[in-house]
C-alpha cells in the first residue's frame, strides 16, 4: 500500500529521466545511507571489521567489474591484479608523499591501475568473448610476476609485504594500527557511497549508453558513430579505477597489511562471481552479488554447526569448511538456474509485485 | 647495446655452444606441452560439442586422480580402482547433464560458464570432504608406470629421459588418436560433430542433445583421468593441480576452441616456448617468467589471427 506511484507526476524531462524516479525509492535510498552511517556507532567491531568493510569494499571492486563486463560486455579475469595495482600505487604515493592526506592518495591511485587497465584492454578491440577472458589471464599473472619480483614496489622491504602506516583525517588515525573498525568503516562507507553514486551517473548518462551499445552489439554501436576503441578503453580504465581504489582500500583500510598473494586469480574469479551471481549491467546487483558470496560463507560457518549438533553430529572445522564449499557452489548452480539475470533482476520482479499488490497485475 | 645483446645473441650462442642442455629443454617443453595439450583436449570436447567453456575441467583432472588414489589406499585393486573411477566420471557426467545443463539451456554462455564455477566449487568441497585435503602419492608402480630415467650420449652431453615423461607421451599420443578416431570414424563421432557445426540442425535430424552431452562430458572425463593420472605422477595428487588446469587456457586460445589438432600444436608451441623461455631468457628478468610467459605469446598470436591458429573463422552478421 506504501508503495505506489499513484500520484506522483512527472512534469519536467529532468524528472521523467531521474535515476529514482519514485519518491518511495528516494526516501528508501536515503534511510539504507542513514542506516549505514549508524550502524558505525551501534555496531560492535566484529561486524564493522569482519563484515561490513569487505562487503562494501567487495562491493566497491564489482562495480568496477561490473562496469567492463556488465555493460561493456567485455569478459575480464584479470580483476584481482587490477586491484593490486591499486593497492601497490597506493602504498608507493602514501609513503612517498606522506605530508599529503591519505584519502587524495587512495583516490589517486586509481589513475594508476586505470592506466594499466587500458593497457591491457588493447586486445579488446580485436578479441572477444572467451578469447578476451583469457588474454586478461595474462594481464593478471603478468601484474602478480611484478608484484613478486620488483622490489621497488614495496620500498625495497624485506618480507615484501605491504603495511599500512599510520595516518589520520582530521586528527583521527584512519589507517595504520591505531585506527578502530568504526573509523575505518566510516571512511570505506563515505568513499564507496561518492563512487556509487559517480558511477551510477556515469552508466545512465551517455558514456554508459555508449558503453551498453557496444555490449549489445559493437557493429551496429560502430555504424552508429561510436567510436569502439575508445570507449572499450573507456571501460577499461574505468573500471580498473574502481578496482584499484578498491584494492588500496582492501589492503589498507581492512587487512591492514598484505602481501601479494591477496591478489592473485582466485580474487578476480571471486569478484567475477558477485557481479554474476548480482547482475550483469545492474548497480545494486554488485552489492547484492557480493553480500551473497562475502556473507553467506560467514552465516555458513556460524549456523551449519549449530544446525548439526542437535541430531548428534559434531563436525570438526575442515568438514564445515568442505561443506561449505559443496553448498555455496550448489547455490549458485541453483541461482543461475532459477534466476540467470541475478538478484538485481529478483530485486526488480519483488518491486513490480509490490507496486500492484494486493493485485496480480 | 649491451642489453641487446644479452636478450638477441647471448641465449643463442649458449644454445649453440651446449646443443645437448637445449634438447634436454626441448624435451621437457615436449613433455609438458602433451600434457597441457591432454587437458585441453578436455575443455574443447565439451566447447565444441555444447558451446560451455568448462571451467571445471581442472578440477574434474584433481577429482579423477583423486578417486583413482583414495580408492586404492582403501584397499581396492588398483584397476578396479581405475575402472571406478572411470564410472565415477560417468556418473558426473549424466549428474551434470541433468542438473546444470538441461535446466540452463539456451541461456548465454557467461552464464552456463558461471554454472561450471559452481560445479568447481561444488566439486573442491566435495573430493575434500570425502578423500581429505592432503597430498596423495600417485599409485604409479600399481598401474604399471615405468619409473626412472635413461640418459643418452648425444651431442657431447648426456641427455636424460625419464622412463615416466616418454610413457606419458606415449599414453597422450595413443589417447588423442583414439579421440581422433573416435570423432571421424563412428556414428557417435558424427553425431558429436553435428552438434558442434548447429544444434539445432543437429536436433532436426534426431540427435539427442542430451545424450550427446553426456557421452561429451564423460569422454572430457575421461581425458581428466588420464591426464590427472600423469601429472599426478608427476607431481603428487593435490588441490593445487587445479592451477596447471589454468595453463590449458593459453593452450586453447592458441590453438582455437574448437580444434582438437589445434590444442594439440597449441599445446606443444606452449610446452616448448615457456620452458625455452624460462630456461634462456627467464635468468634476464630474475626468473619465474614461467607463470605468464605463455599467456603472453598467446595474445601475441591472437593479436595476430583473433580466433587463434585452427579456430574457426568468426563472420559477423549485424
Amino acid at each position: 500500500m506504501l508503495y505506489r506511484e499513484a500520484g506522483q507526476f512527472k512534469t519536467s524531462y529532468v524528472a521523467d529521466s531521474a535515476i529514482f524516479p519514485l519518491r518511495q525509492d528516494r526516501i528508501g535510498l536515503g534511510l539504507i545511507i542513514v542506516a549505514a552511517y549508524a550502524l558505525a556507532f551501534i555496531g560492535n567491531s566484529f561486524l564493522l571489521q569482519a563484515v561490513m568493510i569487505p562487503f562494501l569494499v567487495f562491493s566497491l571492486a564489482s562495480i568496477g567489474l561490473n562496469i567492463l563486463t556488465g555493460y561493456t560486455g567485455l569478459l575480464s579475469l584479470g580483476t584481482g591484479a587490477f586491484m593490486g595495482v591499486g593497492a601497490y600505487a597506493c602504498y608507493k604515493l602514501m609513503t612517498a608523499f606522506p605530508e599529503v592526506n591519505v584519502i587524495v592518495w587512495i583516490l589517486m591511485s586509481g589513475f594508476f591501475s586505470a592506466a594499466i587497465g587500458a593497457l591491457f584492454g588493447l586486445p579488446s578491440l580485436r578479441i572477444k568473448g572467451f578469447y578476451l577472458a583469457v588474454a586478461t589471464l595474462a594481464a593478471q599473472f603478468f601484474l602478480q610476476w611484478c608484484f613478486i619480483r620488483i622490489p621497488w614496489l614495496v620500498n625495497y622491504n624485506v618480507s615484501g609485504a605491504l603495511d599500512a602506516p599510520l595516518r589520520t583525517l582530521f586528527g583521527t588515525p584512519i589507517m595504520g594500527p591505531n585506527a578502530t573498525p568504526q573509523t575505518r568503516y566510516l571512511v570505506v562507507l563515505t568513499i564507496v557511497i561518492l563512487l556509487t553514486w559517480l558511477a551510477s551517473n556515469l552508466v545512465h548518462g551517455r558514456i554508459g549508453r555508449m558503453w551498453i551499445a557496444i555490449r549489445d552489439m559493437d557493429l551496429a554501436a560502430e555504424l552508429m558513430g561510436i567510436r569502439p576503441l575508445q570507449t572499450k578503453l573507456l571501460a577499461f580504465a574505468v573500471s580498473s579505477y574502481y578496482c584499484g581504489v578498491a584494492g588500496a582500500l582492501l589492503v589498507f583500510l581492512w587487512y591492514g597489511g598484505a602481501e601479494y598473494d591477496v591478489f592473485n586469480i582466485n580474487q578476480s574469479f571471486f569478484i567475477l562471481f558477485m557481479v554474476i551471481i548480482g547482475g550483469l549491467g545492474s548497480l545494486i546487483g554488485s552489492f547484492f552479488g557480493a553480500a551473497l558470496i562475502f556473507i553467506l560463507p560467514i552465516v555458513l560457518g556460524i549456523v551449519l554447526p549449530a544446525m548439526l549438533s542437535p541430531f548428534g553430529i559434531s563436525v570438526g572445522a575442515d568438514v564445515i569448511e568442505h561443506l561449505r564449499f559443496m553448498i555455496v557452489g550448489a547455490l549458485i548452480i541453483f541461482f543461475l538456474i532459477v534466476e540467470p539475470h541475478g538478484l538485481a533482476r529478483l530485486w526488480q520482479i519483488g518491486k513490480q509485485k509490490l507496486l500492484v499488490w494486493p493485485f496480480p497485475y | 647495446m649491451d642489453i641487446l645483446y644479452k636478450v638477441f645473441i647471448e641465449p643463442f650462442v649458449f644454445m649453440g655452444e651446449a646443443p645437448d642442455l637445449l634438447i634436454q629443454t626441448l624435451w621437457e617443453g615436449l613433455v609438458s606441452g602433451v600434457l597441457y595439450a591432454l587437458i585441453a583436449l578436455g575443455f574443447v570436447l565439451i566447447f565444441k560439442a555444447s558451446g560451455v567453456f568448462n571451467f571445471a575441467q581442472g578440477i574434474m583432472v584433481v577429482f579423477a586422480a583423486l578417486t583413482l588414489v583414495g580408492l586404492y589406499e582403501k584397499g581396492v585393486p588398483a584397476f578396479l580402482a581405475l575402472i571406478l573411477a572411470a564410472l565415477t566420471m560417468l556418473v558426473l557426467a549424466v549428474v551434470v547433464e541433468r542438473v546444470v545443463l538441461r535446466p540452463l539451456v539456451n541461456q548465454p554462455d557467461i552464464i552456463l560458464f558461471m554454472a561450471t564455477f559452481g560445479l568447481t566449487y561444488f566439486l573442491i568441497g566435495f573430493g575434500e570432504l570425502i578423500f581429505g585435503g592432503n597430498p596423495k602419492e600417485m599409485i604409479t608402480g600399481a598401474l604399471f608406470l615405468p619409473q626412472g630415467t635413461t640418459e643418452l650420449d648425444m651431442l657431447g652431453g648426456m641427455v636424460r629421459f625419464q622412463h615416466l615423461d616418454i610413457a606419458a607421451a606415449v599414453i597422450a599420443s595413443i589417447m588423442i588418436g583414439l579421440l581422433a578416431v573416435f570423432f571421424s570414424k563412428t556414428r557417435i563421432g558424427r553425431a558429436l560433430r553435428a552438434v558442434a557445426d548447429s544444434h539445432k540442425a543437429a536436433l532436426s535430424v534426431g540427435i539427442s542433445l542430451n545424450q550427446i552431452w553426456v557421452i561429451v562430458w564423460f569422454a572430457a572425463g575421461l581425458v581428466a583421468l588420464v591426464a590427472g593420472i600423469m601429472w599426478g605422477a608427476r607431481s603428487g595428487v593435490s588441490f593445487s593441480l587445479q592451477i596447471i588446469a589454468l595453463k590449458a587456457l593459453p593452450v586453447l586460445i592458441l590453438g582455437g576452441f574448437t580444434s582438437i589438432p589445434g590444442a594439440i600444436i597449441g599445446g606443444l608451441i606452449i610446452g616448448v616456448g615457456e620452458k625455452i623461455g624460462e630456461f634462456y631468457w627467464g635468468p634476464l628478468v630474475g626468473g619465474g617468467v614461467e607463470t605468464w610467459l605463455a599467456y603472453v605469446i598467446a595474445l601475441l598470436f591472437l593479436l595476430y589471427r583473433p580466433q587463434g591458429l585452427f579456430g574457426e573463422k568468426i563472420i559477423e552478421r549485424i
